[in-house]
């Protein structure tokens, strides 16, 4: 679907659906009663938790659901002002520090729980961008600790105009009444019988606070996830985030909850290596959860069906495109990935047995080829090396000959990549195009 | 892009990140630049794809001459093409007009003193490469017509080298103002260039210069061949950019 | 006008020298701003494996150096002569960015003999004190010795990752190192690199003449490592473009591949780039410095006050600011009196080319450090009381690159060079080619020193640095001495063809680059009247000035400076940070 399509859909859906808004069906989208646990009375600009265990939970629950990615322009002061482009228009993060005028000091425990839990906030409703639809399953006693340290955030006055670069309608708060009744599903985490304490609180971990899901379920027309495929994958820009079932192909079938739980902590689990959009997950939020949660959310995840994926037969070693893949590997990168596909230590990803490349999706292969990528850094793994741009000098077909190769070599099997995606990527990314040669 | 912008902008065309460019503003640094594209004053400069339009050796007679002499200098044979076959001349006309051409890197401040040669022990030039070209070929072919009522070029092939072995050897002086032993060093040195340099820059055609003596070219990894010691491995050379 | 806020800590030039006083100071929680005349580059956007492989433009154009446009020295060999500009690359190899020379380097990561640091003490100890005043050289000690600095070559080795193998742990001499070397608390922190063909016939006749060949520790790394600082760093693929290249997979050991990962994050540092600092700037009283003035990208100046300055550039550049800036005596070489300048020191070098018919070399496969060498005619090795020179040089082959346009001029001797004959001459020599390059100490000169040239100035008025300079007689003895050494050591190799080459049968030029380490003119010392810095790299003349780098040494050795350097910032960093602030002062007695 092209990009004015979906806007055009948006338009017509969003509008249609706020002129229903009403009725019993409205009421429970919007009922919180569930908040009624919190405090009415006091503003958080008059409110200094004393309750230190309580502040360092909630800094912790703050990490969880990575609020400073979005609250910040890049100093992780709460203070809002990241703009994020959006189908429908570009929004604005709020101001979230105690700031009674331009942040949410005015607003009450029970205000809060309502803009995080239900979306409902001081200005009216909040956009889906905010992933309330995650943080409803957050606890009573997470949001609790977490007021508590938001009491405790030093309070700068910055003016945010959330929405005003969103054109109409989709500048109506009101129009996501629509939204949220057709996919805001507004309850708790349900409980699953038998279900272990570890997969019980990874479950917990990965749907409400991580909102994993966030980037790795598709979505729909309208920007709601499907629920049907949670967790199987899904473009998100110019990022592919993969499948995080327990799946065996691509998923993380073949990975022991150890190695899941090192590649959240760290990164890398010794193959597979985060960049783009996930190291930034990893180094803003999951490098400071405990290693028994993040065992949790392994298992939680490995513990998950999926898609039902296999793999294909792999291409033969004696293709054209696979001897041109072979020589380009050697020349290009074998330097870093190693000569059998190994990876080199903590810098470079292995490929041989990395399922992380294997999805039909080369989406993120072809970006970091086309533009290279920074692995994250955490506080155990600081380098941070660069994977180095090669749009310069390799064509579309290039680059899905060495793609071939990687991801039909040493074990590995994965559907062949074609040009013409590349080719789209490129113009995506406005990636450089192949640097001219003499004729020769 | 980060992470922000990449959720929020499912499904629709990602904001293209802007161009790394050599920083023109305040160049502090607080953080590890995180984007990661090829610096642009890092890429590689192939030599145009032009198909033989010079930029700087226009003159037809200096040009005449020049190949001339390198084919002198690097001759075809039963080792592979000449200099020109070769691309040698596209390629020097490419290093003239850039900044070798231009003596970028030279600290070319005067005077130059009459001790300087000797004290250096080598001779030193103010002049640029493209100044000395423009000289030397032009007192090279005035030479030949003095001395052969000829042009160089179309002097018999062991009178020219005995021209240019005049000049290597000091022997010969083309005029006061080219320092004639020094020209010839310039145009051999240029030619070993062209012949020996990564194809992108217009010369060694076919990698015909690796492939004389064995050099494998832009690889990166021998860590596969290391063991092999005193083994003849006889790889296939590539080049920095590979053909389409 | 001043564009930052005070810092703690200025480092004027963020090579090795200048990242590992960073990282140090920094962790210490100090505010460190650090200004480079260069642009920023890194590995991934500057030098990938995709771009690194080039020779025509990173190892005949040399444009990951600074340019002699913009940093050159005008040289003489007497002060009876009229000095002139090093217009070409010459033998002053300066870094082109952020990373200094520490980007581009080769590799070799020695540390240097007990007996370099105490030069003039241990030579009037062995041979008397006419050896040591001649009347020409100029020795004098350190100021510190090897076991002082131990544990900082210590340091800098963790942080590089050098791959070698010890020959003296403890005393405990095993002959698979080089048992000349000083005593190490520990072996290398990664195991040598391989045995290539060049060295294993160097090795295998070296040992048959009965001298003691061993792997040259190398900077590029035999196997992934992670440093003290978490940084990881990968193995060396022995793909041979590392001198005056960068290093695409993090191998090679450089400020880029060992520092910066971490300094770079750090809240208290920053690095302003492009911009070029002109001046020291000195206090009212004369006793201290309040910054530095630089001349940013646009041209503009700017003032950055520090309550400490760290000069950590290039040698010659550290010395050119000492005398700009007006801070201490300039050396006057007709009564020897004055610091500033004195003692400057190259190295001396001769060796052979020999061409060993019937080998294959393979030579494209290799390292900048990559060879064998013996230390059996190194420092003070062997005994010199029949010799007409003290010191001597580390001999060795190297299996560094098979560049094929540099190696064009490496044919026998009655080869043609141009021609058929050349092509047929270079397609049968290519792979039989191998050299003995002696690394010889330099003594310095009563004669030889930096000042500020009367003539030429650089592209923003400010004088150029002149220098005036020969070889000692004892090293061109000692050079003659091992170039018949490499000989013999080439025969025994088999060598058809020898071709011998001594640099310092002639006068000394800048022009001719038989080395690119020059060092001295702000050395350290225990005496205030031979030297610009105390042996904590301390101005005597302005306490909270430091001038750290090879401008320190007051001689130079047989082996790469390097190392010497990054032990002696890291020293030089933890006297700050340990003693330097709590009471600020000289770290030493005068």
């Amino acid at each position: 679907m092209t990009t004015m399509r979906k806007i055009l859909t948006g338009v017509v859906g969003l509008t249609a659906l706020a002129a229903i808004g009403g009725g019993a069906w409205a009421w429970n989208t919007l009922s919180t009663t569930r908040n009624a646990v919190a405090d009415y009375s006091t503003r958080l600009a008059d409110f200094r938790s004393t309750d230190e265990a309580a502040i360092k939970r909630g800094e912790y629950v703050m990490h969880a659901a990575d609020c400073s990615a979005c609250h910040t322009k890049g100093n992780g002061d709460f203070a809002g002002g990241y703009e994020m482009p959006t189908p429908f228009g570009t929004l604005v993060s709020s101001n979230i520090t105690p700031d009674v005028d331009t942040g949410i000091g005015a607003m009450t425990e029970k205000d809060f729980f309502d803009a995080v839990r239900h979306g409902q906030g001081s200005k009216g409703l909040l956009y889906p961008a905010m992933p309330y639809t995650a943080y409803v399953k957050l606890t009573d006693a997470d949001m609790h600790d977490l007021w508590a340290y938001m009491s405790t955030v030093q309070p700068v006055a910055q003016k945010i105009d959330e929405n005003a670069g969103m054109p109409f309608p989709f500048n109506i708060r009101l129009a996501m009444l629509g939204w949220d009744m057709l996919f805001f599903k507004n309850a708790p985490l349900p409980v699953v019988a038998g279900e272990t304490a570890e997969i019980e609180r990874g479950r917990y971990l990965v749907e409400g606070p991580g909102h994993c899901s966030a980037c790795h379920t598709p979505r729909n027309a309208l920007g709601a996830e499907i629920a049907a495929q949670n967790l199987e994958g899904a473009r998100v820009g110019a990022w592919f985030a993969p499948e995080i079932t327990g799946n065996p192909h691509v998923g993380l079938g073949e990975s022991t909850v150890q190695e899941v739980a090192a590649y959240l902590g760290t990164g890398t689990d010794g193959k597979a290596m985060a960049s783009g959009p996930m190291a930034e997950a990893v180094e803003h939020s999951l490098q400071y959860m405990t290693e028994d949660d993040r065992l949790a959310m392994a298992a939680y995840l490995k513990s998950l069906p999926g898609s039902g994926k296999t793999a294909p037969a792999p291409l033969a070693a004696s293709t054209p495109a696979m001897a041109r893949g072979a020589l380009a590997y050697e020349v290009n990168c074998s330097a870093c990935h190693g000569v059998a596909g190994e990876g080199m230590g903590l810098l470079a990803p292995a490929f041989a047995g990395n399922h992380g490349i294997l999805a039909d999706d080369v989406t993120n292969l072809a970006h970091v080829l086309l533009v290279g990528a920074r692995a994250a850094a955490t506080n155990v793994t600081p380098t941070s090396a660069g994977m180095p741009s090669f749009a310069w000098k390799m064509d579309d077909r290039q680059i899905a000959d060495v793609l071939d190769y990687i991801r039909n070599s040493w074990g590995n099997a994965a559907a062949p990549v074609r040009p013409e995606d590349i080719g789209a990527l490129r113009s995506e990314l406005d990636a450089a195009t192949k640097l001219a040669t003499p004729l020769q | 892009m980060n992470r922000r912008e990449a959720l929020f902008s499912f499904g629709a065309a990602a904001a293209a990140t802007a161009a790394v460019t050599h920083p023109a503003g305040a160049l502090t640094l607080e953080k590890y630049p995180t984007q990661m594209a090829l610096d642009p004053a890092f890429a590689p400069r192939p030599a145009p794809r032009v198909g033989g339009q010079m930029r700087v050796l226009v003159n037809d007679i200096d040009r005449r001459t020049l190949a001339a002499a390198f084919d002198r200098l690097m001759p075809e044979d039963e080792y592979g093409p000449s200099a020109t076959q070769a691309g040698c001349i596209e390629f020097l006309d490419d290093q003239l007009a850039g900044p070798y051409g231009a003596g970028d890197v030279l600290y070319r401040e005067g005077p130059k003193m009459a001790g300087e040669d000797a004290l250096m022990q080598a001779p030193q030039f103010i002049a640029t490469p493209r100044e000395r070209y423009a000289t030397g070929l032009a007192a090279l072919e005035a030479y030949a017509k003095e001395h052969d009522g000829a042009s160089f070029a179309d002097l018999q092939p062991n009178r020219q080298d005995e021209i240019l072995r005049g000049l290597e050897e000091g022997a010969i002086s083309l005029s006061p103002e080219v320092h004639s032993k020094a020209f010839f060093e310039l145009m051999l040195n240029n030619v070993r260039e062209g012949y020996f340099s990564d194809p992108i820059y217009g010369g060694n055609k076919d990698m015909a210069g690796w492939k004389l003596i064995g050099f494998p070219g832009a690889r990166y990894d021998y860590r596969l061949y290391a063991d092999r010691v005193g083994e003849k491995l006889d790889l296939e050379p590539v080049s920095l950019i590979p053909r389409d | 006008m001043a564009t930052n806020g005070k810092a703690d800590v200025v480092i004027v030039g963020l090579g090795w020298a200048g990242s590992l006083m960073a990282e140090e100071l920094t962790r210490a929680g100090l505010n460190v701003i650090a200004i480079d005349r260069g642009p920023w580059m890194d590995t991934s956007t500057h030098t990938p494996p995709a771009v690194d492989p080039d020779e025509l433009r990173w190892g005949i154009r040399k444009e990951l150096l600074a340019k002699p446009k913009d940093n050159t020295l005008t040289f003489r060999n007497r002060t009876d002569q009229v000095a002139a500009p090093q217009r070409e690359h010459g033998i002053f190899e300066l870094g082109g960015g952020v990373g200094g020379a520490g980007f581009h380097w080769a590799g070799m990561a020695w540390r240097f003999s007990p007996w370099d640091f105490e030069i003039r003490s241990k030579t009037i100890e062995r041979y008397g004190i006419a050896r040591a005043d001649d009347g020409e050289m100029q020795l004098q000690d350190w100021g510190v010795t090897y076991d002082e600095m131990e544990p900082f070559y210590d340091r800098f080795e963790r942080i590089a990752g050098i791959s070698g193998k010890a020959g003296n742990i403890d005393g405990v001499i095993d002959p698979e190192g080089n048992p000349f070397e000083g005593r190490r608390t520990r072996d290398y922190p990664t195991p040598r690199l391989k045995t290539l063909r060049s060295m294993e016939v160097f090795n295998e006749a070296t040992a048959r003449m009965g001298y003691h060949p061993f792997t040259i520790p190398a900077a590029n790394l035999s196997q992934p490592y992670v440093n003290p600082l978490g940084v990881s760093m990968g193995a060396c693929t022995y793909c041979g473009f590392c001198l005056a290249y960068g290093c695409g997979n993090f191998s090679k050991s450089s400020p880029q591949a060992c520092v910066f990962p971490v300094l770079m994050r750090r809240p208290n540092f920053k690095v302003i780039t492009e911009s070029c600092v002109i001046k020291v700037n000195k206090a009212a009283d004369g006793k201290t410095v309040t910054g530095v003035t630089y001349v940013d990208n646009q041209g503009r100046e700017q003032i950055q006050d520090a309550d400490i300055v760290c000069v950590t550039a290039f040698q010659v550049d550290n010395v050119r600011l000492m005398l700009t800036s007006g801070i201490g005596q300039p050396y006057d070489p007709a009564t020897q009196t004055g610091t500033v300048g004195r003692n400057f020191s190259f190295q001396t070098i001769s060796g052979v080319d020999m061409w060993i018919e019937g080998e294959v070399m393979n030579p494209f496969i290799g390292a900048g450090a990559h060879g064998s060498q013996i230390d059996d005619f190194n420092s003070d090795n062997f005994d010199h009381s029949e010799l007409d020179f003290i010191g001597g040089a580390g001999i060795l082959t190297l299996a560094r690159d098979g560049a094929p346009i540099s190696k064009a001029g490496k044919l026998p001797a009655g080869s043609p060079r141009w021609g058929s004959g050349f092509k047929k001459a270079y397609q049968d020599n290519y792979q039989t080619y191998t050299t003995i390059f002696n690394q010889g100490c330099s003594m310095p000169v009563k004669g030889g020193y930096l000042d500020l040239d009367p003539n030429y100035k650089d592209k923003f008025g400010v004088p150029l640095l002149r220098l005036t300079y020969d070889y000692a007689q004892s090293d061109r003895n000692m050079a003659k001495f091992t170039m018949d050494r490499s000989i013999e050591i080439a025969q025994e190799m088999g060598a058809k063809h020898i071709t011998p080459f001594n640099f310092a049968d002639k006068p000394f030029t800048t022009a001719i680059i038989a080395s690119d380490h020059v060092i001295g003119g702000a050395v350290m010392g225990a005496d205030p009247a031979t030297s610009v810095v105390n042996p904590f790299l301390q101005s005597w003349d302005c306490h909270n000035l430091f001038v750290v780098g090879a401008s320190a040494f007051p001689m130079n050795a047989g082996y790469n400076p390097t190392a010497t350097v990054g032990a002696l910032a890291i020293r030089a960093a933890q006297a700050i940070h340990q003693t330097y602030v709590h009471n600020p002062g000289s770290l030493v007695e005068g």
